[in-house]
C-alpha cells in the first residue's frame, strides 16, 4: 500500500508525535487517533497540504468518560483519513472546522443536538435534528440515556 | 414579518411542493430571494440509537428503511462495513449481485428524478414519460428481489436471492428498451430549447463552492467536480468494471440533468457487463451472530451522492455505534447558496435538482384478512380485484366507465 504508507510518513515527519498513532486497516484507510490540543494543526496540514479536500462528515462517540469524534476526511484519490480525538465529557469543547467546510455546519449542530458537544465558532441558527421544543440537557447518543418507554409527551 | 421592504415567506414543513417535511424560511424583495433559512430534522426518526438496541441482522432491515428510494445504497454500505469488521470475504457472485441491484436502483431513481424535474417546470408530458418507462425497471427490480423497493437482497457476507439464466435476458430486454428510451431523452435534453432555457443559469453552483460546501453526487459532478466512489473508492465489483464518470460543466440545474440522463447510459453498462462477467459460486458467507470488536467506515456512491456509514462494533450481537450520513444531508447545505439572488419561481426546481430524498412505497402485497386474525398474502391482480370489490360494495363502481374508456381510446 504505497500510497497510503506515504501519507503516513508524511505526517509522521511532520508531527513526530503521530509515530505510534496511525494505523493503515486496509487499502485506501488511514485512522488517526490524536490529542485534542494536537489536532488544530494537523487537521489544517491535512486540509491544505495533503490535499483531503472532502470532509465526508464527523462521527461523535461517548466512549464514557470522553467523548469521541472522528472527522472523515478524503482526498481525491480514494484515500481516507480519518482523524480521532477525544474531549473530556464533562466539558466537550471543540472548535468549529467551518472555516475549512463551510457545509461542515450540519454535521456539527447533529454533534451538538444528539451528544451535547460544545462547538466554538458554530454560528447561530436553527438546531438539528431534533425538536425545538426537546428538553434542555437531554443527548439522546449518549450511552445512558435511554427513551422512557415512548408514553406521549415524555422522551 | 418584514424588513423595511424585504419579505419572508414560509414553505413547508409541510407543503405540497415538497414530498417530505422540510422547512424553508425565504426572504423575498420582490420575486428575489434574498436569503433561505432552511430547518431540517421533522422526519428524524432516531435510526442510529435504534440500531444500538437491535442485532446487526435487525439493523440491517431497518437501515434499508431511512430511504425508500436508495434502500439498497443504505443497506449494502452498512453490510460493507460489518463485513470489513468482521473480516469476512464476501463470495464474487454475490458483489456483482449488489453492484446489478446498484445500478438497477440508480435507473429508477434517475428516470423518477428525470419526471419530477419534468413536473416541476411544467413539462408533464416528460413527467409521463419517463415514469412509464421507470416501470421497466420497476419490474426488473421486483422480478430479482421480490420488492419494488426495499429490496431485502443483502444480508450480512453476501446476498439473499441469486438470478438465474431467464432472469438475465428479460433484465437485457428491459435495459434494451430503456437504453433506446433514454437515447431519446438525451436528445430531448440537449434539443427541446423549453428545457435548455428554463433550466440553463438556474441553481447555480460553481465549481469551487461546490468543494467549499462539500456537494455529493451528480448536484457537485455538474459543477465539474470529478468525484465518484464507484471509482475513487471501489466496493463491491465496481473495481473490475469498466465505466465513465460523467461531468459537466454547466453548474446548473440544465447541467445536473445532463448529468443524470448521461449516467443513465453508463449504468446500463455496468449492468450489462455484470451479466456477462458474473462469476459462478456461492452467493453467502456464514458470518456468526456476534461480530468481533472494531470499527469501520463505509463509503458508497447513491444515486443522489456518496452515502457515509460508520459502524463500530463491541464484541456483541449488537452495535456499538451505527453513523449514517445520507447524500442529501451533504448537499441540503449547497441549495442555500444555489437559491440567493434568484427568484422565487426557480425555487421548486433548484430543490428539486439536488434530488432531495422522499419515501415512494407506494405498492400494497400484505393485507390483513376480513376475519383479522391470519394475514393473507394477495398478488397484485388479485389485490387489485379486492379493491374494485370493495369499492362496489361501498357504491361505487367504476368497471364500466373504465370499459368505455378504453373502448373509445382504442376505437
Amino acid at each position: 500500500m504505497p500510497q497510503e504508507d506515504n501519507v503516513r510518513q508524511e505526517l509522521i515527519n511532520k508531527f513526530g508525535y503521530l509515530q505510534n498513532c496511525i494505523q493503515i486497516p486496509r487499502p485506501r484507510r488511514i485512522s488517526v487517533t490524536l490529542d485534542y490540543n494536537n489536532f488544530a494543526e494537523v487537521f489544517d496540514y491535512a486540509v491544505k497540504q495533503m490535499k483531503f479536500l472532502h470532509l465526508c462528515t464527523i462521527t461523535g462517540l461517548d466512549e464514557g468518560e470522553n467523548l469521541a469524534f472522528i472527522y472523515h476526511l478524503a482526498q481525491d484519490s480514494g484515500i481516507l483519513l480519518n482523524l480521532k480525538t477525544s474531549v473530556p465529557k464533562d466539558n466537550p469543547v471543540l472548535k468549529t472546522v467551518m472555516p475549512y467546510f463551510a457545509g461542515a455546519e450540519i454535521y456539527e449542530r447533529e454533534l451538538v443536538d444528539l451528544l451535547g458537544a460544545k462547538i466554538q465558532g458554530l454560528p447561530a441558527g436553527h438546531r438539528y435534528p431534533l425538536t425545538d421544543d426537546w428538553p434542555k440537557g437531554q443527548f439522546p447518543l449518549r450511552k445512558d440515556w435511554k427513551p422512557l418507554g415512548g408514553k406521549e409527551g415524555s422522551i | 414579518m418584514h424588513d423595511s421592504d424585504e419579505f419572508k415567506i414560509p414553505l413547508g414543513p409541510q407543503h405540497p411542493a415538497l414530498k417530505e417535511p422540510e422547512s424553508f424560511s425565504i426572504a423575498l424583495k420582490g420575486e428575489k430571494i434574498m436569503g433561505v433559512d432552511i430547518r431540517l430534522g421533522y422526519n428524524h426518526r432516531g435510526i442510529e440509537k435504534a440500531c444500538e438496541e437491535r442485532t446487526y441482522i435487525q439493523d440491517l432491515y431497518l437501515i434499508e428503511r431511512v430511504c425508500g428510494i436508495c434502500s439498497h445504497a443504505h443497506s449494502t454500505c452498512f453490510v460493507q462495513a460489518v463485513e470489513e469488521i468482521a473480516g469476512v470475504s464476501v463470495p464474487k457472485r454475490a458483489l456483482y449481485i449488489r453492484t446489478l441491484i446498484a445500478e438497477l436502483e440508480r435507473v429508477h431513481s434517475h428516470l423518477l428524478w428525470l419526471g419530477v424535474a419534468g413536473h416541476e417546470i411544467g413539462f408533464d408530458t416528460l413527467l409521463m414519460y419517463t415514469w412509464r418507462d421507470r416501470e421497466i425497471v420497476m419490474d426488473i427490480l421486483a422480478l430479482l428481489t421480490g420488492n419494488r423497493v426495499n429490496y431485502g437482497i443483502n444480508t450480512i457476507g453476501g446476498v439473499r436471492r441469486d438470478i438465474d439464466a431467464r432472469e438475465t435476458q428479460d433484465i437485457l430486454k428491459g435495459v434494451n428498451t430503456l437504453e433506446e428510451r433514454t437515447k431519446y431523452y438525451i436528445e430531448v435534453a440537449i434539443q427541446e430549447t423549453t428545457i435548455i432555457k428554463r433550466l440553463s443559469g438556474v441553481g447555480v453552483l460553481f465549481y469551487d463552492d461546490a468543494l467549499r460546501l462539500d456537494a455529493v453526487g451528480p448536484t457537485a459532478r455538474a459543477s465539474g467536480v470529478n468525484r465518484d466512489v464507484r471509482r475513487d473508492d471501489p466496493y463491491a465489483a465496481y473495481g473490475e468494471i469498466k465505466f465513465d464518470v460523467i461531468t459537466d460543466m454547466h453548474c446548473d440545474v440544465y447541467g445536473r440533468t445532463l448529468v443524470r440522463v448521461k449516467e443513465l447510459m453508463e449504468a446500463y453498462k455496468i449492468i450489462r457487463q455484470c451479466l456477462k462477467d458474473m462469476p459462478e459460486g456461492p452467493i453467502t458467507e456464514k458470518v456468526p451472530r456476534k461480530i468481533p470488536a472494531g470499527e469501520a467506515i463505509s463509503r458508497y456512491e447513491a444515486p443522489r451522492g456518496e452515502d457515509v456509514h460508520f459502524v463500530k462494533s463491541n464484541g456483541s450481537e449488537k452495535p456499538e455505534r451505527v453513523k449514517i450520513r445520507a447524500p442529501t444531508l451533504a448537499n441540503v447545505q449547497a441549495v442555500k447558496h444555489m437559491l440567493k439572488d434568484r427568484f422565487l419561481a426557480d425555487m421548486p426546481i433548484v430543490i428539486a435538482a439536488i434530488d432531495p430524498c422522499f419515501s415512494c412505497t407506494d405498492r400494497l402485497v400484505s393485507i390483513k384478512n376480513l376475519n383479522g386474525k391470519n394475514k393473507k398474502i394477495l398478488p397484485w391482480e388479485s389485490l387489485r380485484l379486492y379493491g374494485i370489490e370493495w369499492h362496489k360494495a361501498h357504491g361505487i363502481d367504476m368497471v364500466g366507465l373504465n370499459n368505455s374508456f378504453r373502448k373509445r381510446m382504442e376505437g
